[in-house]
């Protein structure tokens, strides 16, 4: 009998070691962007390809080169503030590494450690290149500081522990693409949309866990910022041409010449800046998709 | 005692003339005005917009003639139809314009001046080739953006 004890001890110690293994805060090797210079030209492309403006300026009006956080956002989970990721070193992010933005960016992981809440959309970054978080670092360094302190989140429990994200990352987090591509266009276009315009965050609806739910890839979902809909952009839902879903991206003219509104309207700010061949190249993407 | 049936007539009378006028086929008349002024907007923005799009040639009187429409339009006095009363909390069935319209601080006025600023510009250099025509009709539809962003609901 003792020795059934004995081995359910090891077993239990195991699991939870495994556990924390699994749960663990990861980053990114010191080496691995040994050797690449950011280019901050490069940079500003990703930047308003991955949409950081909308989140972190300091207001819906407010100038989106100034990174100061402070938007509130309420959702299921509680109510998350975007934090100042500023040039400032004690408010904002002035004092991080490369190394540092990049586990931030694709892992979700703050500099001391701990996992970031994926209201911050790192699931989707996680599939970024090396080469553009670099870039993206670079552009990053070139904006100005801004002191404005950061705002707690409030979150119920057990949302507010944040080992629990941990979790979350294990069962979400993935450097994977979700579609299969056939030509360099759809190749760009899905790199667009499914890691730096994380396009699915909105328009897929979440599993009771708030992961993405990839059965249901673009199938449109619940408002996560509040009422009303976030529509569905596969054939099912959306049936305009890809010369239409440009247009639409470029000045937020739909084909009926009503126009984008709510977060949509941040987001044609921020594809109006891409260049063509980007936005067609997203536009074929949304027409491949399946469904 | 006779004062109560008075009342009472003249409110259900009252009601009756409400109804009328909000509810049944109709809808509420100042957000069926709103619409209507949208459509608007959004039929000479078509005009243009196919021009721009490379959907149709661009043609100076046809231009000139919807950019005209469209800042004649921006330039009518709304103060009638933006009335409180008609949010998308108040009327949810009819109306997607949030109540932040009417609220403290609200720059649905602002957006909407600078809006018929924009308009105007593009009536006076719609015919004038398509790049011009093309260049200002930008402003136009950040105009579009700004309001929808901020001041209207999603749709359900």
């Amino acid at each position: 009998m003792r020795r059934w004890g004995l081995t359910f001890a090891v077993l239990g110690l195991v699991a939870i070691a495994a556990g924390l293994w699994i749960t663990r805060a990861r980053v990114t090797p010191p080496d691995q962007l040994a050797g690449l210079t950011g280019d901050a030209t490069r940079g500003a492309a990703v930047f308003w390809a991955a949409g950081c403006a909308s989140c972190h300026k300091a207001g819906p009006d407010g100038d989106p080169l100034v990174l100061a956080g402070g938007q509130m956002f309420q959702t299921d989970f509680g109510v998350f503030h975007a934090p100042n990721i500023s040039m400032d070193v004690d408010h904002g992010i002035g004092g991080w590494s490369v190394t540092d933005f990049a586990s931030a960016v694709r892992l979700g992981t703050s500099p001391d450690g701990q996992h970031y809440y994926p209201a911050f959309p790192y699931a989707s970054y996680a599939r970024m290149t090396d080469a553009d978080v670099v870039d993206l670092w670079a552009f990053f360094k070139t904006l100005p500081a801004s002191d404005t302190p950061n705002l707690p989140h409030t979150l119920g429990f057990p949302f507010n522990l944040r080992a629990s994200v941990g979790g979350w990352k294990w069962l979400y987090a993935d450097t994977e693409f979700l579609t299969e591509t056939t030509t360099p266009e759809l190749d760009r276009g899905r790199y667009l949309v499914e890691a730096l315009a994380h396009c699915g965050e909105c328009h897929t609806p979440r599993t009771a866990l708030g992961g993405l739910d990839e059965s249901r890839w673009m199938d449109g979902a619940p408002n996560p910022s509040g009422q009303g809909r976030i529509p569905g952009l596969t054939p099912a839902h959306l049936d305009w041409s890809a010369n239409d879903i440009a247009y639409y991206l470029e000045t937020g003219f739909t084909p009926e010449f009503d126009s984008a509104g709510g977060s949509m309207a941040d987001v044609v700010t921020n594809m109006g800046k891409l260049t063509a061949e980007d936005r067609a190249a997203i536009a074929a993407y949304i027409k491949a998709l399946p469904g | 005692m006779i004062r109560l049936p008075i009342a009472l007539t003249v409110v259900a009378g009252l009601a009756v003339a409400g109804t009328a006028l909000a509810g049944g086929h109709g809808g509420n008349p100042a957000v069926k005005a709103r619409q209507a002024h949208m459509q608007l907007y959004g039929f000479n923005l078509g005009i243009l917009g196919a021009m721009a799009k490379g959907e149709a040639e661009y043609d100076a009187g046809a231009a000139a003639a919807a950019a005209g429409n469209l800042a004649a339009v921006a330039a009518l006095n709304q103060s009638a139809y933006w009335v409180p009363g008609t949010s998308s909390e108040d009327l949810p069935e009819e109306s997607r314009a949030l109540p932040a319209i009417w609220e403290e601080g609200s720059k649905a006025g602002e957006i909407g001046a600078s809006f018929a600023e924009a308009a105007a510009n593009l009536a006076s250099v719609a015919g004038d080739g398509k790049d011009a025509m093309v260049s200002a009709f930008g402003a136009v539809g950040k105009g579009c953006g700004d309001c929808h962003k901020a001041y209207r609901a999603s749709r359900n």
